[in-house]
């Protein structure tokens, strides 16, 4: 299996304090892979510091190339979609404006709105709401707006921070079977940080779990899921 | 009643360039958060050079384009020069920026073309208006310039891709690097394109007011006035804001015995205040709307 994206040695810093103490992971072509840990052990911080939105140390590669020094623009034309915490949704525009957005970086215009299309057939409810103002989507609606924002770009690894974050839990599992479907039929590789470990283990196929900024534990999703140690002292169920 | 409609039509064609100047202000201002209070300078100097270009024998619609070409690099290299450093920089660091610039400009006017006021060409002429005394042809095409400006502005960031990104870069910078927009970029572009707006501006109001390096100082509260009235997030509510602060000073200079030309800017100023009072967003500003 080749190796999509390489973290090495990864330290990074909110002005004096540092958050992640030399985190070293790799995700595989085609993989989804989840980073799971408590409360401020640094899984938004590792999301953000492949996308270069905080300041960090340490050697990132994405299909073999150094991503270190890049602006976030940048990185994200090389088809690396980071739907954030908070989801980031351009919410004064219309549902259709911001998945238009998704695509700005794209060369190939006339495939856009084919695309789109694909978006609406993926997720019904953002077509019959596609001329209406983001913001005034439900949570749920907006977290699809999102990921579907994010698929867009067409990416090669799509980063997701907590997409679970205030949703249902229907509309959780609603999210992430779609997730699972985009990772196997679209060949769309996945990094998703979650706190809902349970969830999050029963579709991924690789977990690293990461306690104050370093990786404490990784191996097979069913494998980490089955541990009833790690379960106990770093999941919490 | 002729009274009348003369002077809400010359309000109109006034309001026309306070128009102009509103849009420059709500395009930099939706880009970085800050009023350019230098924008009326700009739109000076920019006057200054299609004068110049003129006096070296360039006709009237080339000086014109050439102009906006040349204030438009001029807004991108000041964005980038001075602002994009400031960026992160505090509020009265940014405010002193700008102060910097208006007094700048003026002084750098000032020792190229002296304080003497110029005539400046219209290409309109100033005959009557289709044969009416109410109003003159380089008023009804002041008018016409804004209108055309305003609805190509729109096209604009309705319907291109570019368009779309600035938007997207001024409401919300992190979500738009995210989707691989070069804000950075962006905000020059817009300060280019306030710019130009503003060179509009001055060539339009110039043979009005003549040329010289003060001529923008009036203009540019006016301006303020009518984007702070129309709502600073919104380019047409700016126009209606300008075409409303120049029909309200007239109708006061004209009615209100006592006014005249001097009390007419303090009555249209506490206008504003009444109406921010009410409304704060301005008439056209959005709330935004949330659900969470």
């Amino acid at each position: 299996m080749t190796i999509l994206l390489s973290v090495h040695d990864l330290r990074a810093y909110y002005g004096q304090v540092q958050a992640l103490h030399g985190l070293s992971f790799d995700l595989n072509e085609g993989s989804m892979t989840t980073l799971l840990g408590a409360n401020g052990a640094g899984k938004t911080t590792t999301l953000r510091a492949i996308c270069n939105m905080v300041r960090s140390t340490g050697a990132i590669q994405f299909e073999g190339k150094p991503l270190n020094g890049k602006s976030t623009e940048n990185i994200v034309r090389l088809g690396i979609a980071h739907v954030p915490q908070g989801r980031g949704t351009f919410t004064t525009l219309t549902v259709e404006e911001n998945l238009q957005l998704g695509a700005i970086s794209r060369k190939d215009i006339k495939a856009i709105s084919s695309d789109i299309e694909r978006m609406y057939a993926h997720f019904p409810v953002l077509k019959q709401r596609h001329t209406q103002q983001a913001g005034t989507l439900s949570g749920g609606e907006q977290q699809m707006l999102a990921v579907a924002r994010a698929l867009m770009l067409r990416p090669r690894l799509m980063l997701l921070d907590e997409p679970s974050f205030g949703l249902a839990p229907l509309v959780v599992r609603d999210l992430f079977n779609i997730l699972g479907k985009i990772n196997r039929e679209d060949k769309v590789s996945i990094l998703v940080v979650e706190q809902n470990a349970q969830l999050a283990l029963e579709i991924a196929d690789k977990a690293y779990v990461i306690e104050t900024g370093r990786i404490v534990m990784s191996g097979n999703a069913t494998e980490i899921a089955n541990d009833e140690s790690v379960r106990k002292s770093y999941l919490g169920y | 009643m002729e009274l009348l409609v003369n002077q809400v039509l010359a309000g109109i064609a006034t309001g026309a360039i306070y128009a102009c100047m509103a849009l420059a202000i709500v395009m930099i201002f939706q880009a970085i958060d800050h009023l350019n209070f230098a924008q009326g300078e700009m739109a000076m100097f920019s006057t200054f050079m299609a004068w110049q270009l003129m006096e070296w024998g360039v006709p009237y619609w080339w000086a014109f384009l050439l102009t906006l070409v040349i204030s438009f690099a001029g807004g991108v290299i000041i964005e980038r020069l001075l602002f994009k450093p400031l960026a992160k920089a505090p509020i009265l660091t940014n405010v002193a920026g700008f102060i910097a610039l208006f007094a700048i400009i003026n002084s750098v006017a000032g020792l190229i073309w002296d304080f003497t006021i110029k005539q400046f060409p219209t290409p309109f002429g100033s005959s009557p208006f289709l044969g009416s005394q109410l109003i003159s042809t380089h008023q009804a095409g002041m008018i016409g310039v804004t209108l055309a400006l305003l609805i190509a502005l729109f096209l604009f960031f309705r319907f291109t891709r570019i368009g779309l990104a600035m938007r997207a870069a001024a409401a919300m910078p992190e979500s738009a690097r995210l989707v691989g927009i070069n804000t950075g970029w962006m905000v020059a572009l817009g300060w280019g394109m306030a710019s130009a707006i503003g060179a509009i501006a001055g060539i339009l109001i110039a043979p009005v007011v003549f040329l010289e390096p003060n001529m923008m100082g009036g203009v540019l509260i006016y301006g303020f006035a009518a984007a702070v009235l129309g709502g600073l997030t919104s380019p047409l509510g700016a126009v209606l804001g300008g075409f409303l602060v120049g029909v309200f000073e007239n109708l006061v200079g004209t009615y209100i015995p006592g006014v005249g030309n001097e009390l007419k800017l303090p009555i249209a100023l506490a206008l504003i205040v009444t109406v921010l009072v009410v409304k704060p967003t301005g008439l056209m500003g959005h709330t935004v709307v949330k659900r969470v």
